[in-house]
């Protein structure tokens, strides 16, 4: 199940855990990345909080966390090389993986069709 | 009142939005923050090639003695800049900041002899009071006309190919060279300089030819435009201070290592020592020192630390030194680059010192500037 935030977010969600990342409507609005910092392994994070940080050359971005839960997963190579979020923000440039609190909390968020719809 | 709609707008604001530029709004004016490329590939493409910057919102001031005489200009604006101005060659340009009453710097400015004027050119936050106080201080003895006229950069290692298709006589220009040019038929005033660490020029054009200049400089397959954002990292990897972040009316020149700025002649023992704002600190803080510096750091981690970052020495954060006033992300030196006050004391290249970034203390060194090789043609 595929959902979004108004914060430009995007979670895959299966089984209760969620695969976030920031959605390409995002990426062009940042341009290149060159900075990454996501957080740590096990840390629980309430909505709206600070989950990552994502730095261009002229700014520093937060991406917030879209659900209550606890981060079960982070991905290394973003890290290692930002513009990976930039050549595929919704496939192999995924943040972290949130294992929900309340996984009908995902229901709450924006389907696809409503996403677009705001950043049209 | 819609913000946007107040804003003013250069004579090449149609051609950025054709070019598919993001416009911010930037000192009272609607400007190109970025170029579809964006700002990090803007930033390597200049330092690869040539890139061109509308920087028409600066003010660029005629300054012209009431009796005619270059050295009467000059002696007018050493009374409000501390720079040897009288000696500057016909055709040459130097740089120079207005100091206050206090030895604080109001705005940092280019000055030009043109024979039997000055021009200058002034930031574009500053120059309606840039204006004010020449008027009020050296008006009785000087014209002084704020020119409508654009101002583009050309800056980069292919800068001077690209305009040797208009006119080839440019080669022959050294740094901080100034010359009446015919770039076709456009009279044209070109200084070989810029703010980006490069070789490169700018070119001030009458308003009305500025788009038609621009197109044949943009003709060029090395000539890509830029945005001010790639703007802001060129200069801060050469070290270059800009006016209200690492410069203000609370730092001297001498704290801001700009006593390259001031000649002998203005200092202690010269001919024509002081007599300019603010002159007894200054004097006094270029024989003696001043208690801080500016200075460039180079965060060790990843991480850009940025403009007001506090600056502690040590891990714990418990002994503030200090604040970044300009400070991000390198593209040409591939990482974390700023610039600082600290105590002088620790302002030593290769000092560690520490950053305060999101509730950590990154460990940060002190670097000499600038962070790149400027390749000027002196």
């Amino acid at each position: 199940m595929l959902k979004f935030t108004e914060e430009h977010e995007w979670l895959n969600v299966e089984d209760g855990i969620a695969t976030v990342g920031i959605t390409t409507y995002a990426v062009d609005q940042l341009g290149d990345l060159v900075f990454v910092e996501l957080p740590e392994i096990g840390a629980s994070l309430t909505k709206g909080g600070n989950a990552a940080t994502v730095e261009s050359v002229k700014a520093a971005s937060d991406v917030y966390c879209p659900l209550d839960g606890e981060i079960t997963e982070v991905n290394p190579a973003i890290v290692a090389d930002p513009a990976l979020v930039n050549a595929d923000p919704m496939g192999k440039g995924w943040f972290f993986k949130l294992k929900l609190a309340n996984a009908a909390d995902a229901d709450g968020l924006l389907d696809e069709a409503a996403y677009k719809e705001l950043t049209a | 009142m819609d913000e946007t709609a107040a804003l003013k707008k250069t004579p090449l604001h149609a051609l950025h939005v054709a070019l598919g530029a993001r416009m911010v709004p930037f000192a009272g004016y609607d400007m190109p923050v970025q170029y579809p490329a964006g700002v990090l590939k803007e930033h390597l493409h200049t330092r690869a090639a040539a890139g061109l910057f509308d920087v028409s919102h600066m003010g660029q001031i005629v300054i012209r003695a009431h009796s005619g005489r270059y050295e009467d200009a000059a002696l007018a604006l050493e009374t409000l800049v501390p720079v040897d101005i009288l000696a500057l060659k016909t055709g040459r340009q130097r740089y120079g900041v207005f100091t206050d009453d206090n030895g604080g710097i109001i705005d940092d400015l280019m000055i030009a002899n043109r024979g039997d004027h000055l021009f200058v050119i002034v930031n574009a936050a500053c120059k309606a009071a840039d204006l004010a106080h020449l008027q009020k201080h050296i008006g009785d003895r000087c014209e002084i006309t704020l020119l409508d006229r654009a101002l583009v950069a050309l800056q980069g290692p292919r800068a001077q190919a690209a305009i040797a298709e208009l006119w080839a006589g440019l080669c022959e220009m050294k740094f901080m060279d100034v010359r009446d040019v015919g770039l076709h038929d456009v009279a044209c005033l070109v200084s070989r300089s810029g703010y980006s660490g490069e070789d490169g020029f700018e070119i001030s054009i009458p308003a009305d030819k500025a788009e038609t200049v621009v197109k044949w400089l943009l003709e060029h397959r090395d000539v890509q435009p830029i945005g001010l954002g790639a703007r802001d990292s060129l200069r801060l990897e050469a070290g270059l201070c800009l006016y209200g972040n690492d410069i203000d009316a609370t730092t001297s020149p001498v704290e801001a290592g700009l006593e390259w700025a001031i000649q002998k002649v203005r200092r202690n023992g010269g001919a024509r020592a002081g007599a300019f704002p603010g002159a007894a600190r200054i004097l006094t803080e270029l024989d003696h020192g001043t208690s801080r510096r500016r200075v460039g750091l180079k965060p060790e981690g990843k991480a850009p630390v940025r403009g007001h970052a506090r600056l502690y020495a040590d891990a714990e954060g418990k002994t503030e030194i200090g604040e970044v006033t300009s400070g991000g992300f390198g593209p040409s030196v591939d990482g974390p680059v700023a610039m600082g006050y600290v105590p002088a004391a620790l302002a030593a290249p290769g000092t560690q010192i520490f950053a305060e970034l999101r509730g950590k203390f990154l460990p940060v060194a002190v670097a000499a500037l600038p962070f790149i090789t400027p390749t000027y043609k002196r």
